[in-house]
């Protein structure tokens, strides 16, 4: 394997993305906005399309009470019952937020609105949107449009499309 | 590494063109490699941003994340990617003659 294209020149740089939040658990949410945020700081142009449970990043009421998934994580190492435990998520959910500040990684409702200042563009999926009985008024300011599938693939054209 | 040579004063920078020396950087320095990277003349809240960086460095032996550069620096993260289009943290830190942030925040 070697950097060079056939050609013998540098591969072209990345110059977009555009992402899919699809999940709504902390660790199914943080993934895309790193990657998302990166892009932006490397002055890549950035999409971010929120989908089903996805959409609780951008949702005003949920987006700070988002957990991490303590039942059906093996990468957790925490048995199964002991998942299910009240109050192990929260507190597994606190242990991550605590490691997170110190990493200076913000909570999610102050990384979507810095992903939008730094002008990467938050959409939410219309299908799952019409699924959830959801409005605009439902998310935070900074999401631009509620947008169809046929759309998303239409913004994402040229660049690349990263599934979260 | 490079030997480039910045207003009349030859300074090494490493592949990315940033100062592989921090003490040889001046202001005349970081306004020809803002020219360099498209900045034609950094204005005072340019500045802000740069002084920022450097101070945050030369205290903590790292560049600030852009979430505290938003927070702390006085400009908040809008007009930071105004200032330095193409990525604020990477390019203030390399007009601001400290190395490249490693990051991923």
């Amino acid at each position: 394997m070697t950097e060079q294209g056939t050609n013998g020149a540098k591969p072209e740089p990345i110059e977009k993305v555009s992402i899919i939040v699809s999940k709504g658990s902390l660790e199914g949410i943080y993934p895309g906005l790193i990657m998302a945020n990166g892009a932006r700081m490397e002055g890549i142009e950035a999409n971010v399309f929120f989908t089903f449970f996805g959409l609780d990043a951008i949702n005003k009421a949920k987006n700070e009470h988002v957990k991490a998934a303590t039942v059906g994580n093996p990468g957790l190492h925490l048995a199964t019952w002991a998942g299910a435990v009240p109050g192990v998520s929260a507190l597994v959910t606190r242990k991550l937020a605590g490691e997170m500040e110190k990493l200076d990684i913000p909570p999610i409702p102050e990384f979507v609105e810095m992903i939008s200042d730094s002008g990467g563009a938050l959409y939410a999926c219309k299908a799952s949107v019409d699924l959830f009985g959801l409005s605009e008024d439902d998310f935070i300011p900074q999401v631009e449009d509620v947008i169809t599938v046929g759309e998303f693939y239409e913004m994402a054209a040229g660049g690349q499309i990263i599934f979260t | 590494m490079t030997t480039v040579t910045y207003a009349g004063t030859p300074v090494e920078v490493d592949p990315e063109g940033f100062l592989s020396q921090t003490d040889q950087w001046n202001e005349q320095i970081a306004a020809e490699i803002a020219a360099e990277a498209g900045i034609a003349e950094l204005n005072d809240r340019h500045w802000l941003v740069i002084n920022f960086m450097r101070s945050a460095y030369l205290e903590n032996g790292a560049a600030p994340s852009i979430r505290t550069l938003g927070k702390a620096s006085g400009v908040p993260i809008k007009e930071l990617y105004d200032l330095f289009p193409k990525g604020p943290a990477k390019l203030a830190a390399k007009i601001a003659g400290i190395p490249k942030p490693r990051g991923c925040i």
